[in-house]
Order: structure tokens, then C-alpha cells, then sequence
């Protein structure tokens, strides 16, 4: 059945986990994979088909997917890629892509971290992917000969991990094989987190070097700072796997910087940006996917919301190259309403446009503001959104459109004078028109009169 | 006209003094303008900026109606122009002070109710009827019948700052609403008004 291929994972918006260093390369749409006489196996219909530089990947096409019905092949299995026949015939059929896999004699595709030796009485299967969507048939194919011949997923693998999430590797794995923190000839051992800062300073060092060789042209500059992306995730690993294997001179201190390091290093960028080559016609909504996992962190970071153009340079930023245009990221962002993602893009009665999370609420946000405004300093001498951003946590910026909102709900009022743009709490509703001078003694008016009385 | 502008003077004179009383006279002592007793959202530094929500808008809007008619009322002003100063339109205890459009609008919104008139094009000055023109004409009548003037002669001097007229509310009223009251009697047939031979004034015949 479908355990023939490995089962992939997707993120919560649909977009595959990648493994450590695998990059996107190539993507079609409203593919189906079904490998030739093999006839336990119900062919997968009309989905997404993604070459990475380390594994094929199906994913269902339709918004309602469940995560588990997406399969993967690792590039490792195969044994060969047929080259496209061009016939009379393929000219009236959807163009299809052939290649054989090695089948382990569990039934399954041949998995490289499974432990079978691929000799050892495997057989293999064809497998057929009909291309029945728009698409660069004749592209993708070139692009996955040149990474089942690059053979990326052996510079890289892991000692246990080759499943699926190929992230969980083992405390053990720091040591021997990997990134070349440890010399294997033992010359220069370096151990904890200084030993990475030393190490960071070395790869600076070189780097120093590679920049300058990178600025000649700009080719050479984009493959450069891929290398520096690829650099600062194998460092992260480093890091994540040394927490294991080094709790010896671990304390406190050496924890803190390393969550640093970390942090800093997951900064510096995603390793498989979608780009408009890579996913041709599906570039926007692999891009929204994409941005929705993305901008996860920042958002919480910022307490529910986010300015589009902050979101847009974090984006970027950690794209680092293959940056995207401000309408890609604004059409990006208008996908989300037909994903079942987390995010989603809000616009403000001033034009400002903000991604915020689906469960954040406005009358959470009134409900702080209207706490903050009948504060006696508040009552006196009003706020400003500096004022409410320090308070609420979030940039004067986004301050302003909240206090704006429930300004436009009747919850505030402005003040403009020589001091500046002010909000005040809204006393006009409880003042009766018929009898300028009455007050009750209860509500906010008298709390307002009292606050004011009191100021001396 | 002359004794409205020496009023707007005294009050002038006497608002630091009374800003100063009050604030020191706290707490919950209503503010003052000379003797106009002010309400307490007069404090209130929203209330001297125009808001931009139409609901909120519209009991501000509302408030300072009140507000101008009432202290209008107390100190017999009849005429506010925009481009002076106006006592009602600063308060100098929260130093904030009405903008033009501010200012207009208000205005505007009396002048919608009858409560107001333009004197020009330019919206510079406006006409404050604390009472209607036909309220005023009322007055008037009230006040012919009362002194039994009922078929007598008058001139429109005379009525606005005469003996009898003291202690009315027809005393220092302003020209203009004054001759648009006499207008509107006339057109009713309560009397005429006919130019004097000897003096530039104008003379009334009553026939109530």
C-alpha cells in the first residue's frame, strides 16, 4: 500500500520539513506517481511532485491534506533515470518521467539509513511519474540527473537518521563523521562552546577570503553566501547535538550563549528558499506556505502582530539570496485565505497592512488599552502610542493603529496640541447634553474629575 | 455693537484671574469665565479638537452648542467673530485653543439649527440667536404691550438702549437681529418702520 514510499512530514501550512542542508531544485504540479508492476500499491493522483538535492517528495495537491498521506523517495534509492523518449506517441501523451527504484526485500523503497546493503537481494521497481500539469517537464528532469549525481545526501548523512526527519540526529553523532568540527586526525580537538567560537572565527577568517573572490560577479556571490547559509546551519547542528554530548562543562553561562549562537545562526537564513525557478507556476503558493511557517516566530516575538514591511525585511533577510519583491510577498500573503494556515494578512482603515495571528482578538487588545487610558496619569494627561507600545509590548508604529481602532469604536479620543498627538478615554458619551454642568457620582466622567482635581 | 465688544474686553480681563482662582481652588470647583460658570468637560483637553469619529463628533459638536448659546446668553453676546478672539474658544488652564475649522464647525452646526447666521460669505463673522428671530419678535410685542406702546412711535434707538427697554432682554440687543425681528412684525402687519426725516435712524409705528 502506501508505505511503499517513505512517508514524508509537512509543516502545519503544508510545506515539507526538510532534512539538514536539502534544498528545493525543481517543482511540478498535478502529478502522479505510480511505480509499474507493482500492484499492492494504488498510484498517488494529481499532486505536488518537489525535487529536493536529496530526496522526491509528493505531496497532495488539495488544501485538505493530512500530513500523512505525503511520500518521499530518497534520491538515494535510485538506481536509474530513464531519458525522455521523444516519439510520435509522447506528443499526444502528458509527459512522464520514469526512473527505477531499488526495492528492499521488505516490500518497501530501498531506504539508505534502513541498514539493507543495496546489493544485497533488493530488486527494482519503475516508477512513473505522469505529468498531467502545466509545467518545465524537460527542466525538472535535467535538475534531477544533476542531483542524483551530485549525491548531497552523502556528504552530510547521519549516523542513525535517514527516515524522514533525518534532524533527530544522536548525541553520538557530533563526533567522527559530519561538519569537520573535529579534525579527524585529532590535531586540533576543540571542545564546547568555545572551541565553536573558535572555530566561527576560523570559518570567518576563510570567509573573509571567499567574500572577495564572491564580489566579482554576481553569480558567484549568490552561490557564495549559499555556502555561508549551508555553513551557519551545520554550526547550529553542531551546537544541537554537542548539548548532549558535553554536559561535563556545561553550566548556566555556557547554556545561555549557546541558545545565542543558536538563535543567531538560525538568523541567518532558511536553506531552501522557494524560488521562482524552483517552483515555476506554484512559486506564490509554495512562497505563501513558506512565509506562513516563517513568520511564526517573529509574530509571537511581537505579541500577535506584525507590520508587513518588518515581516517582508525578516523575510528577506533570512532568504538572504533569492530575495522576493514586495508584490510577491503581498500575493504571498493573500494565499493564506485559501490555506488552512495560522496567519493571515490584515489591512487597516489607514492603508497599513500587518500579518497577525487567526486567534489573535481585538477586544484583547481594547481590553489593555481601556486599562491602560483610566490609569490616573492616563486620565490626566492622556496617552501617546509610544506610550501604549511600551506598555503593550509591541512597535508605536502598530500602537498607533490599535489606539486608532478603538479610537474609531468610540473607546478613545484624540487631543492634538503643541505636545503632540494624545489619546484620552471617551468621557462624551456620559456627558448629558441637556444639562451641561451635571455629573454623576459614578462612572467615568467623576473617576476623570477626580483624577483631574487631584493633580494640584 | 460697542457694548458687546467692551463685555468680550471685561471678560478678557478677568479670564487669567479666574483660571488662576480655580486652579487653586480645587478641588471640584467648577472653572469660570468672569461670572459664566464653565462645565467641568471644559477641562477636557479632547473637547478642543475636532474628533474624526462621527458619533463621537456629533456629541462634541453638540456639547459646544450648548456651551456657545449658553454663555452667549449670560453674557449678551450677540456677534463671534472667527478671526478674533473669543474667550469660550481657549482655555488657557489646559492651554488649548479651537481651530479654525473647529471653530466653523461649530458654528456651522448652530447656523443648521436656526441658531446661528452667517454676516458674509466668508464665514468670518456669525450671528448668535440665542433666541430664534421670531422669539425675538415675540419679545418685542411682550414689550410694546407691556409699556402700552401699542400705537405709539419709537425709534429702533430707542428700543435697544432707551429707559423702557432697561432691564429687558431688549436692552443692548444687537442692530441687526433687532431690525430682522421689526421686519418680520412688519410683514405680519403689527407695524411699520419708516425712515426719519431728521435723523439717519429709523422710526417705528406700532399698531399691535
Amino acid at each position: 500500500m502506501s508505505n511503499f514510499f517513505s512517508k514524508a512530514e509537512v509543516t502545519s501550512s503544508g510545506r515539507p520539513v526538510f532534512l539538514r542542508n536539502e534544498v528545493e531544485c525543481h517543482l511540478l504540479s498535478g502529478v502522479d506517481l505510480e511505480p509499474e508492476d507493482h500492484h499492492h500499491f494504488s498510484p498517488l493522483k494529481s499532486g505536488i511532485f518537489i525535487l529536493t538535492t536529496h530526496r522526491l517528495l509528493w505531496l497532495p495537491s488539495s488544501s485538505a491534506t493530512t500530513p500523512t498521506s505525503a511520500s518521499a523517495i530518497p534520491l538515494a534509492s535510485i538506481s536509474h533515470i530513464f531519458s525522455s523518449k521523444k516519439s510520435l506517441k509522447s506528443v499526444f501523451h502528458s509527459p512522464r518521467i520514469r526512473f527505477q527504484v531499488l526495492v528492499s526485500p521488505d516490500g518497501r523503497v530501498f531506504d539508505p539509513g534502513s541498514g539493507f546493503n543495496s546489493g544485497s537481494g533488493s530488486r527494482s521497481v519503475v516508477v512513473t511519474a505522469v505529468v498531467r500539469g502545466k509545467g518545465d517537464c524537460d527542466g525538472f528532469l535535467v535538475k534531477f540527473w544533476d542531483s542524483w549525481r551530485t549525491r548531497a545526501w552523502e556528504s552530510n548523512e547521519t549516523s542513525g537518521s535517514g527516515s524522514g526527519t533525518g534532524l533527530a540526529s544522536g548525541s553520538g553523532a557530533g563526533t567522527g563523521t559530519g561538519g569537520g568540527l573535529y579534525s579527524a586526525d585529532g590535531s586540533v580537538r576543540m571542545v564546547g562552546v568555545a572551541g565553536i567560537l573558535r572555530k566561527e572565527q576560523e570559518m570567518w577568517e576563510t570567509t573573509d577570503k571567499s567574500l572577495q573572490d564572491a564580489f566579482q560577479d554576481l553569480n558567484a556571490l549568490m552561490s557564495k553566501a549559499q555556502e555561508m547559509v549551508k555553513l551557519a546551519e551545520k554550526m547550529r547542528q553542531k551546537l544541537l547535538s554537542g548539548t548532549g554530548s558535553q554536559t561535563s562543562g556545561t553550566n548556566d553561562e555556557d547554556m545561555g550563549s549557546k541558545e545565542e549562537i543558536q538563535d543567531w545562526l538560525l538568523s541567518v537564513g532558511i536553506i531552501s528558499p522557494v524560488t521562482k525557478e524552483s517552483a515555476g507556476a506554484l512559486y506564490h503558493q509554495q512562497l505563501s506556505r513558506q512565509l506562513a511557517d516563517f513568520v511564526r516566530t517573529p509574530l509571537e516575538r511581537a505579541g500577535g502582530m506584525i507590520n508587513l514591511i518588518d515581516a517582508y525585511c525578516l523575510f528577506n533577510r533570512a532568504r538572504g539570496t533569492e530575495l522576493i519583491s514586495p508584490d510577491d510577498m503581498l500575493q504571498a500573503c493573500s494565499l493564506w485565505e485559501k490555506f488552512d494556515v495560522p496567519v493571515m494578512l490584515r489591512k487597516f482603515d489607514s492603508g497599513v497592512m500587518v500579518i497577525q495571528n487567526k486567534s489573535h482578538s481585538d477586544e484583547e487588545v481594547f481590553a489593555r488599552i481601556k486599562s491602560l487610558v483610566t490609569k490616573p496619569e492616563a486620565l490626566r494627561n492622556g496617552i501617546s502610542p509610544t506610550d501604549a507600545a511600551m506598555t503593550l509590548g509591541i512597535a508605536p508604529a502598530m500602537a498607533k493603529e490599535h489606539l486608532l481602532t478603538a479610537e474609531s469604536k468610540g473607546l478613545l479620543c484624540r487631543d492634538i496640541s503643541p505636545d503632540g498627538f494624545r489619546f484620552y478615554i471617551n468621557l462624551f458619551p456620559e456627558i448629558d447634553p441637556c444639562n451641561i454642568y451635571f455629573v454623576k457620582d459614578y462612572g467615568i466622567c467623576s473617576t476623570w474629575i477626580k483624577a483631574v482635581s487631584t493633580s494640584g | 455693537m460697542a457694548r458687546h465688544m467692551a463685555q468680550t474686553a471685561d471678560v478678557l480681563k478677568t479670564f487669567p484671574r479666574s483660571a488662576s482662582t480655580v486652579k487653586e481652588a480645587r478641588p471640584r470647583e467648577m472653572q469660570k469665565l468672569g461670572d459664566f460658570k464653565l462645565p467641568h468637560f471644559f477641562n477636557y483637553p479632547p473637547y478642543f479638537t475636532l474628533q474624526p469619529v462621527r458619533e463621537t463628533r456629533e456629541k462634541q459638536v453638540q456639547l459646544w452648542k450648548e456651551l456657545i448659546l449658553d454663555y452667549c446668553r449670560t453674557q449678551k453676546i450677540f456677534v463671534i467673530k472667527l478671526e478674533e478672539e473669543f474667550p469660550l474658544f481657549s482655555n488657557s488652564v489646559i492651554e488649548r485653543t479651537l481651530s479654525h475649522e473647529a471653530r466653523e464647525a461649530f458654528l456651522l452646526a448652530l447656523a443648521a439649527e436656526g441658531r446661528a447666521e452667517w454676516l458674509d460669505k466668508g464665514h468670518r463673522s456669525c450671528l448668535i440667536l440665542w433666541h430664534r428671530i421670531q422669539e425675538w419678535a415675540d419679545i418685542i410685542v411682550n414689550f410694546v404691550k407691556d409699556n402700552g406702546f401699542e400705537d405709539s412711535v419709537m425709534t429702533v434707538e430707542e428700543i435697544r438702549s432707551g429707559i423702557e427697554s432697561r432691564g429687558t432682554e431688549l436692552h443692548g440687543i444687537d442692530r441687526t437681529i433687532l431690525m430682522r425681528a421689526l421686519k418680520l412684525l412688519e410683514q405680519k402687519g403689527k407695524l411699520a418702520i419708516f425712515k426719519g426725516t431728521s435723523t439717519d435712524d429709523e422710526g417705528i409705528k406700532f399698531s399691535v
